[in-house]
């Protein structure tokens, strides 16, 4: 396989010929390059708006049982109870996956961030979760290319779903990759096309790294079917998510694989009827569970140098709607899994749910910058240096500081 | 810039249309700006033939079936003819989708046709909720298309008072937390009834102002008591009632409201319907339709004179869309020569079906197919609609499936026809001297065929 024309390749040409890259502000020096090489990265974006209160409920909070009616999570122990964490969190009872993780030390929740958007659109929010920007539609390229840029020549990243989310849109031409055959019958068709597209900005790296990945997939998933023949059944459910994380690992696991993975679930928006530990939300959230499990599982040695990070763009109202939902709201959860975690208690401070702790009554508290977040996973993981985040990966963000501790 | 001549026709048929078929650019080219507006009538876009059922009889088709699972589930019966009702729903979900892509395929009216799947996504509903799947055709047929010539207050209402709408956005459910309805619920069984803030907020954010008209979130909250009672009539009312829109004073928020500095008395269902009509009438509405429509029709990021243009059209004419149709057409800035939209996969396929001169006559393979370029039938991510972005949809995995569905396409397709001839069919003057060379040397039709329909002017409109 050739490799794309893509700025990634030109980089690696001037590397050759002895050009400075510093401008992209590169890793910092101080760690290993092998050690980081090896370095994974996730990303999953939760669509429409996950509630962190039914996600990680903190049923140990006094307003909490008031607040939520008949959608609160009941707390461990009681039918349909959540999952204890640390005795005021735990975790919505399907996430059986994630709470193994968790008591492993391999899983951890942030239970209230937030991006700095105060719209609660779904839409500029989702912008300013994936773009990184200070403010909505502020820069067109997502954060999770521009930290493939500051990781220099060797970087590569891939998207799950048909469709390129933004947040892995930009300069460097990034893989996507979603289920079903794509094997081109005319073998001169891909060539004929690539002289075709070879002036046009849109089509022609889009093609390359297509045709590119869908040669890896014949390998990845083959790889992963052998991994899987000598392991036990699979529990029943939501067996697709379970398999899409499946094939996300291979690709990761693989020698010289992305490094930085995106995928996008969709179906959190629950205005009405949204259920508490069965029901509309927990399905989606089983399909969560499956997915990181199916990634999780299937990632080998290579899960010890793994994070994966589950976001959404906002919370939702602390209290039930009149039709057994929630609105859109402010604060949520974002989880944290991978076996180069910390093991550690909750990420980031937990504003409480007392009446007058609630953003503009009604909302979770936005008590950590979800930029904070990303940025300490970014420089302690990834050694992405402090200038770079501040300024290219994260635009005007300097107040908002990488957190520590977290890897 | 020219407006007449075989260019011009190329640009009507393929922008502002789904695509050309044999002979259709000649046919226009006399005169492109009279074909397009020759196209604007007052009864509104065409209905595609579909098995002809309203949405009330596939919503009450659809309780009952809910009904007879709920009791199926109690006396443990097998639940075979649930199965069955339930693939029927689906199925007619598919017939309608089918319909419309006929449609597409076959109508001399593309431009007619365009403007009223602009106005079906501006007012999206999406299957992924079960119950709205196979409401969505008949959504299009009763309250979009016969409207998107007529006053944009109408169109409005019609989508926000129809049952798709209103259950895909659970207005349906939402009543006044004060209300009789809810006073009574609270009295019987300690259970909440209450507000659900959806809809109002959707309506706002993309069916009217915008964003940018910067309401708060009590403008929105307050909208949202202003549409309780706003509902849909049970399978135990009247038949003029069962699955059509009902208000329902009962459920009604009771009081004066206040939204984006105006009040708004207490008037029942009136009071919604009020607001809706102020809504339609801001200057926001007309600059945030103006720019989707430049967007979709023109380009991703659009001259700011044209959005200027037709949001002044709306303006004037009191948001006549027959008015800001012909503005369009009239908008020089829309007949600039290069192609710089890029294809959704529901454009790319409409307009290949009628280049290659074939109708699509199974759901089956379609579906699959559009779900693979990321566009699934009827289910759009989320209110916002589809994408106008060509980034979203020119993802790597994408084109490799374009690609290989070309192919098989033409290899169904391409017959004994000319692949050249084909070509210049579809893309007249719009035809590069590159595709024409690489079809003009494929080693058979139907590689040349697949290159046609593959290349940068044809995935580009």
């Amino acid at each position: 396989m050739s490799p794309a024309p893509t700025r990634r390749g030109a980089l690696a040409g001037a590397a050759a010929l002895g050009f400075s890259i510093d401008f992209l502000g590169r890793r910092a020096f101080a760690a290993s390059e092998r050690e980081l090489a090896k370095k994974r990265l996730v990303v999953v974006i939760c669509r429409g708006g996950l509630d962190g209160l039914s996600l990680s409920p903190p049923f140990g909070d006094p307003a909490y049982a008031a607040l939520r009616g008949a959608i609160a999570i009941p707390p461990p122990g009681a039918d349909g109870g959540a999952l204890d964490l640390d005795g005021t969190f735990g975790l919505h009872p399907a996430l059986a996956a994630t709470h193994a993780l968790a008591v492993k030390g391999e899983a951890r929740i942030a239970p209230a961030v937030a991006t700095p958007d105060r719209e609660r659109s779904h839409f500029e929010a989702q912008d300013v979760l994936e773009s990184g920007g200070p403010v909505v539609y502020g820069t067109a390229s997502g954060w999770l290319n521009r930290t493939l840029e500051a990781m220099g020549p060797a970087g590569k990243g891939i998207s799950i779903g048909a469709t390129a989310p933004l947040i892995l849109r930009g300069r460097i031409e990034a893989a996507t990759w979603s289920p079903g055959g794509a094997a081109a019958r005319d073998a001169r068709l891909p060539a004929i096309l690539q002289d075709l597209y070879a002036h046009d900005p849109l089509l022609g790296p889009a093609l390359a790294s297509g045709l590119a990945t869908s040669a890896e997939a014949g390998m990845a998933t083959a790889a992963a079917g052998k991994d899987l023949a000598g392991a036990p059944a699979l529990a029943p459910g939501p067996s697709v998510a379970r398999r899409l994380g499946a094939t996300l690992a291979a690709f990761m696991a693989a020698d010289g694989g992305p490094q930085i993975a995106a995928a996008s679930l969709d179906g959190f928006d629950t205005h009405a009827n949204q259920g508490a530990a069965s029901g509309q939300l927990a399905n989606r959230i089983a399909y969560l569970d499956a997915f990181l499990e199916g990634l999780s599982a299937n990632l080998g040695p290579a899960w010890a140098d793994t994070v994966v990070l589950a976001a959404t763009e906002f919370g939702r109202t602390a209290r039930v709607n009149g039709a057994s939902g929630t609105d859109h709201g402010t604060g949520s959860t974002a989880l944290l899994l991978g076996g180069a975690l910390k093991r550690g208690g909750i990420v980031g401070d937990w504003p409480t749910l007392a009446q007058n702790r609630l953003f503009e009554n009604r909302d979770t508290w936005p008590a950590l910058d979800m930029r904070s977040l990303f940025k300490g996973v970014l420089r302690d993981h990834l050694g992405l240096d402090r200038r770079a985040l501040d300024t290219a990966v994260f635009p005007s963000s300097a107040a908002a500081a990488p957190l520590s501790g977290l890897v | 810039m020219t407006t007449t001549g075989p260019l011009a026709g190329a640009i009507a048929l393929t922008r502002f249309g789904l695509g050309a078929r044999a002979g259709d650019i000649a046919a226009a080219s006399a005169d492109p700006r009279g074909w397009l507006l020759s196209q604007i009538r007052p009864q509104g876009a065409d209905i595609p033939l579909s098995d002809g059922q309203g949405s009330a009889e596939r919503l009450n088709d659809f309780r009952q079936l809910q009904q007879a699972r709920r009791q199926a589930r109690k006396s443990g019966e097998a639940a075979d003819a649930i199965k069955a009702a339930l693939k029927t729903a689906r199925a007619q979900a598919g017939a309608d989708f089918l319909a419309r892509a006929r449609l597409g395929a076959t109508t001399d009216a593309g431009f007619r046709e365009r403007w009223a799947l602009f106005f079906a996504n501006h007012f999206t509903v999406s299957a992924v909720k079960g119950v709205t799947a196979p409401l969505i055709g008949p959504f299009e047929a009763e309250a979009i298309r016969p409207h998107v010539f007529g006053r944009f207050e109408d169109l409005l209402l019609a989508s926000t008072q129809h049952p798709a709408m209103l259950l895909y956005l659970d207005q349906a459910q939402s009543f006044g937390p004060d209300s009789p309805l809810a006073r009574r619920a609270q009295a019987r069984s300690g259970k909440r009834v209450g507000l659900d803030e959806n809809l109002a907020r959707e309506i706002m954010e993309l069916h009217t102002v915008g964003l940018e008209a910067g309401y708060s979130q009590a403008d929105v909250t307050e909208f949202a008591r202003a549409l309780t009672g706003w509902s849909i009539g049970g399978l135990m009312e009247s038949p003029d009632r069962a699955g059509h829109f009902v208000f329902r004073p009962f459920g009604h928020e009771p009081g004066a409201r206040h939204i984006m500095g105006r009040t708004y008395a207490q008037g029942g269902e009136d009071q919604a319907r009020a607001v809706l009509k102020d809504l339609a009438a801001s200057p926001h509405t007309a600059h945030h339709l103006a720019f989707e429509i430049a967007a979709h029709f023109v380009a991703d990021a659009p001259p700011p004179s044209l959005t200027a243009k037709l949001a002044r059209r709306y303006a004037e004419t009191g948001g006549d869309l027959a008015e800001v149709a012909q503005a369009l057409v009239d908008a020089p800035e829309a007949w600039a020569p290069p192609p710089v939209k890029f294809k959704q996969p529901y454009e790319f396929m409409v307009s290949s079906w009628r280049a290659a001169g074939v109708v699509p006559d199974d759901v089956g393979k379609i579906a699959p197919a559009l779900t693979a370029l990321g566009q699934p039938p009827f289910s759009a991510p989320s209110p916002k609609g589809w994408s106008e972005d060509a980034a979203v949809w020119a993802a790597p995995d994408a084109i490799v499936k374009r690609m290989a569905w070309s192919e098989a396409l033409a290899a169904a397709a391409a017959g004994q026809s000319d692949p050249m001839q084909l070509a210049d069919n579809a893309l007249g003057p719009r035809l590069t001297s590159a595709a024409a060379k690489a079809i003009s040397r494929a080693e058979t039709r139907a590689e040349g065929l697949s290159i046609l329909l593959m290349s940068p002017e044809f995935q580009r409109r």
